[in-house]
């Protein structure tokens, strides 16, 4: 997309420096069992234009999360503590009415299995224009037109998919519609849950190197939310380890995987499997405990080759360890400050 | 060659019946064996549509091809006994990619271990069952104290995968068969599952047929291995050769296409582009020939043949026209090695 876009939002640089900033969020689930701490804590700030990327295992919370930013938080799931700045605005004092007009405009997803989220009896035009008109009714039909072919070009698609039906277009292009709608109001973050999960090698690059060029035309700051650390690595400027709920480290994407400071994050990049050499590549022995009545410590004492007496009795403080690189970890002394 | 499994000219189509409109071809007249001898890891990869899960079910005797034989130690399956059929069913072992699914989850995890044991009679008395399935899961590197008597939900993806690969194990076969076994689970349980499917073949002497869409693990844990691409095998050979130095360009494609876990490995310059010359890649044409970057003319006027490019590696591609071309039968040739030649292949010698 070029900045003479007619719908980008003008340049507008908020004083902090940080589009949004999470603070101590918490998300939690009502089970039969008890309650379930998904999300336990979370803290980080996303500056203009940064990529960050969300990695732990399945069950870490990453999209529990990414869903919570969203405010898209499920029942049983509730938020129940924290705040979210999204432009000077706490997104949890938002009424729900305010929440809808925010979502898209300001903060757009673009979700898990995208191309399944997509109405099959509704055609691609329809559908994008469904987007803007609920935040912009006053738009001319023409002008609509000429939008939604300018959002299908800025994703790679000929015009032709306005007219065509979801089940006309292939799982690559059905994503490409979804961050067409996703970026449709030049938002300023956008979350990606997996956008390319279920797609193949070749197919995933174009996508992925077209949402990047999408979130630079408009200069937005995008959380990526993903287990494919190859995918990570590639597209990242920053990259937050998740494991249990909590997030144990936050580092520019060099750091995450030439020092990772967390043990968990150190043996996460050692179980990779290269293409440069064969060797024995080991996994995390282990499981993650389960959510429900955590013990006091850290979450990764029992899997964690340096576990210290002090990990089981005191949870460790997420801190920064150098500069821009965060840690929660009793092996790093919290007065380590940038 | 004694082979082990074998496919001869098999060809597959899905469709074409007297009210479909659209005739499928899964796989394009693909021949390949698995030698008795030396038993390997050899990875079958491709994406969504080039055939690898058509392959698995014509290698499992599910799916009849429409044309050619599928061979279990030279016997043509379709014309088996019944007696021989059980006997191929019990040695060809598949593990499938979902290990969610599998499962009957009213079912603790024991009784997808004690069916197959009843079911082919592998032990005669319950002691005895009961010893077979725990040296299959300690084969597999779980505990049988804290796998047996749980429920499949109390497991996690990778133990339950791996319980997958003890039942496999529990029949003694001769070839497992694993379908995308560690696309469904976490990056960190991986490398165990991979680990215990290496084991079988390094240990019990089980050939492997690694089916993946995912080059990087097929590099790490395979000998061999073939690149489908819309029904046909475009490039075969060591894995070494193959994935270090593709030649075929569906394979350069796919390999600089893999996001690597490295920031300072970017991912290559865009190789391929949308119909260079024009031609939509049809039966007298390369497959390849609209995405291709060094299409030439004779690309899009006929099929080209398989040449052997190296001792152990050969490609479907004119660039290569200059090698002999090997017929159908002879592609399996580049993935015989010797057995204990695991070391980085050789140059030049044949």
């Amino acid at each position: 997309m070029t900045s003479h876009s007619p719908f980008a939002r003008p340049l507008t640089d908020s004083a902090a420096g940080g589009v949004l900033k999470v603070v101590d969020l918490r998300v939690y689930y009502d089970t039969p069992e008890g309650v379930v701490k998904a999300v336990d804590g979370v803290t980080f700030s996303l500056r203009r234009g940064e990529r960050l990327a969300l990695v732990g295992e399945s069950g870490c919370g990453k999209t529990t999360l990414a869903m919570a930013l969203m405010r898209l938080t499920k029942e049983p799931g509730h938020i129940t503590g924290g705040a979210i700045w999204l432009d000077g605005t706490d997104l949890l004092d938002l009424s729900e009415e305010e929440m809808r007009n925010t979502r898209l405009s300001k903060i757009a997803l673009i979700p898990q299995g995208a191309m399944n989220s997509l109405n099959p009896v509704m055609r691609v035009k329809g559908q994008i224009i469904d987007g803007i008109s609920a935040h912009d009714g006053s738009a001319e039909k023409a002008e609509m037109n000429s939008r939604v072919a300018e959002l299908l070009s800025n994703v790679g698609l000929s015009n032709d998919v306005a007219q065509m039906y979801p089940h006309e277009l292939s799982g690559g292009m059905k994503q490409r519609v979804a961050m067409a709608i996703a970026t449709a109001l030049a938002p300023q973050v956008i979350v990606a849950d997996e956008p390319t999960s279920a797609l193949d090698v070749v197919v995933q690059r174009h996508i992925m190197v077209t949402l990047g060029q999408l979130q630079e035309g408009i200069d937005a700051s995008i959380i990526l939310v993903g287990h494919d650390m190859g995918l990570v690595a590639q597209f990242a400027h920053t990259v937050g380890v998740m494991y249990a709920g909590k997030l144990v480290e936050l580092a520019p994407v060099g750091q995450i995987f030439k020092n990772p400071q967390h043990p968990y994050t150190r043996l996460l990049i050692e179980s990779l499997p290269s293409l440069e050499e064969k060797r024995d590549f080991q996994g995390i022995p282990g499981l993650p405990p389960p959510l429900i009545d955590l013990p006091r410590g850290c979450p990764f004492a029992d899997r964690c080759p340096s576990v210290m007496d002090v990990c089981r009795v005191e949870d460790p403080v997420f801190h920064a360890q150098g500069e821009r690189q965060f840690v929660a970890c009793h092996l790093y002394p919290e007065d380590v400050a940038s | 060659m004694n082979s082990l499994l074998e496919l001869q000219n098999v060809t597959k189509i899905y469709g074409g019946g007297l009210f479909s409109r659209s005739r499928t071809l899964a796989l394009d007249n693909v021949s390949f064996a698995i030698p008795s001898e030396s038993p390997q890891i050899t990875a079958i990869a491709g994406e969504s549509g080039s055939g690898k899960t058509t392959m698995a079910r014509v290698l499992l005797g599910v799916v009849a091809p429409t044309e050619g034989k599928v061979l279990f130690k030279g016997q043509d399956v379709a014309g088996m006994t019944r007696k021989q059929r059980r006997e191929f069913r019990r040695e060809v072992q598949p593990v499938f990619q979902d290990p969610f699914e599998v499962y009957n989850p009213f079912y603790k995890v024991d009784h997808v271990l004690t069916t197959p044991i009843k079911k082919f009679r592998m032990a005669g008395t319950k002691r005895e069952a009961q010893r077979i399935i725990e040296d299959a899961l300690e084969l597999v590197g779980l505990r049988p104290d804290e796998t047996l008597g749980r429920f499949p939900h109390q497991l996690s993806g990778g133990q339950r995968q791996r319980v997958m690969v003890a039942r496999a194990l529990l029949l003694k076969p001769s070839v497992i068969l694993a379908d995308e076994p560690v696309s469904m689970v976490d990056a960190s349980l991986r490398a165990t599952i991979l680990d215990s499917i290496r084991n079988l073949n390094r240990e019990l002497g089980i050939a492997i047929l690694y089916i993946t869409h995912d080059l990087t693990t097929a590099y790490q844990i395979s000998d061999n291995i073939m690149v489908l691409y819309r029904g046909s095998v475009v490039e075969a050979g060591s894995v070494e050769r193959v994935i270090k130095h593709p030649q075929h360009p569906y394979t350069r494609l796919l390999v600089e296409s893999i996001p690597q876990p490295d920031p300072d490995k970017r991912w290559g310059a865009e190789t391929t582009v949308s119909n260079t010359i024009g031609i939509a890649p049809g039966a007298t044409t390369c497959k390849f020939v609209d995405r291709c970057l060094a299409a030439m003319p004779m690309c899009a006027e006929a099929v080209p043949g398989f040449y052997r490019i190296d001792p152990d590696r050969g490609a479907l591609c004119f660039l290569y026209a200059d090698s002999p071309e090997l017929t159908s039968t002879e592609i399996a040739t580049v993935l015989q090695r010797d057995a204990d030649s695991h070391e980085p292949v050789a140059t030049g010698a044949e």
